[in-house]
């Protein structure tokens, strides 16, 4: 990780350019080459320290709705429910964490009754209640992550 | 659906994986899509103003450049001062999703999540406590959840479904 590297991180996270030859004009903001941005943007994709580079969609625009989930899974029950909650395609993360409220998911359905019929199915087979957390609102200054 | 046209969503599966890394990106797509460069930089630029881009650019993964540690900060914020609040910690470079959701009384109290990346757990409470600063007595309780474990990780490519599946049954 060298100096521009960093500098492409941290200053390329929004902002490419839509124009004919857009690596030349962001290039040069950087003060490099068009092939250099090219050649370490590919290099930064193939080992992982980026995992995209493109445009980012915002999902909920796409059409479908989303919505994170918690359930307070009895310890003993905890692999046994993590299988039943992975099974659902409309289950896109599910993440153990370190609380009582021991397991969070997202949902991601076509439509709102579409996330409400999965919790219901949910709540029915693990016998467990399932509690919502829609997103009310959303404080999103457009991230600048910086390395 | 949501002022996408049927251009609009061939522009997004062509791309939500990632742009060409050549030259001329939009070039390459123009010839996937058998339309014209122009029109696919003005159909994203209205998308980007629409806010369904929400940016072009590097996508860095947090975890691979070292940042292993992101705690989920909950807090039980005034409602009153969540959405003035809320924008400051949305700011915050070490912020990467915040949001307001409801409480779920009496188990729930919290209604601000804040998701906090670092390169350890004790980067994370440290930075914990400058949102704790922010927040001040607006602020009643809040707790950081760490993960422990990715039980299912899997890409929210929902257009792709949703095309699908308004190709099948003529829905959307």
């Amino acid at each position: 990780m060298d100096d521009l590297d960093r500098r492409i991180i941290n200053n390329l996270q929004g902002g490419f350019p839509l124009e004919d030859r857009p690596f030349r004009v962001a290039a040069a903001r950087l003060d490099i080459s068009e092939e250099r941005l090219i050649e370490r943007v590919r290099a930064m994709l193939a080992d992982g320290r980026l995992s995209r580079f493109g445009p980012l969609y915002n999902v909920e625009m796409m059409g479908g709705s989303f919505s994170l989930c918690a359930m307070r899974v009895p310890v003993e029950r905890f692999e046994e429910v993590a299988e039943q909650v992975n099974s659902l395609p409309q289950v896109a993360h599910n993440y153990e964490r370190d609380h009582p409220f021991n397991m969070w998911f997202v949902l991601a359905t076509e439509s709102m009754d579409g996330i409400a019929e999965v919790v219901a199915e949910l709540e029915r087979s693990t016998e467990l209640p399932v509690y919502e957390f829609p997103k009310l609102d959303e404080y999103y200054v457009g991230l600048r992550f910086n390395v | 659906m949501n002022g996408l046209t049927e251009l609009d969503r061939r522009i997004v599966l062509a791309t939500q994986g990632g742009l060409p890394l050549t030259a001329r990106p939009f070039d390459i797509l123009a010839e996937q899509l058998d339309v014209d460069a122009d029109l696919i930089r003005q159909r994203m630029q209205r998308m980007l103003d629409r806010g369904a881009i929400r940016r072009i650019g590097v996508v860095p993964n947090h975890y691979k450049l070292g940042f292993r540690a992101n705690g989920m900060s909950v807090w039980d914020v005034d409602d009153e001062k969540i959405a003035h609040l809320g924008e400051r910690i949305g700011g915050l470079d070490f912020v990467s999703h915040a949001y307001h959701r409801p409480r779920r009384l009496p188990e729930w109290p919290y209604n601000l999540f804040a998701m906090v990346h670092g390169k350890s757990r004790d980067e994370v409470a440290r930075k914990v406590k400058l949102i704790a600063g922010i927040l001040g007595d607006a602020q009643r309780q809040h707790e950081v959840l760490f993960s422990t474990r990715v039980l299912k990780k899997t890409g929210l490519r929902l257009l792709e479904q949703t095309v699908m599946t308004a190709r099948k049954s003529e829905v959307a």
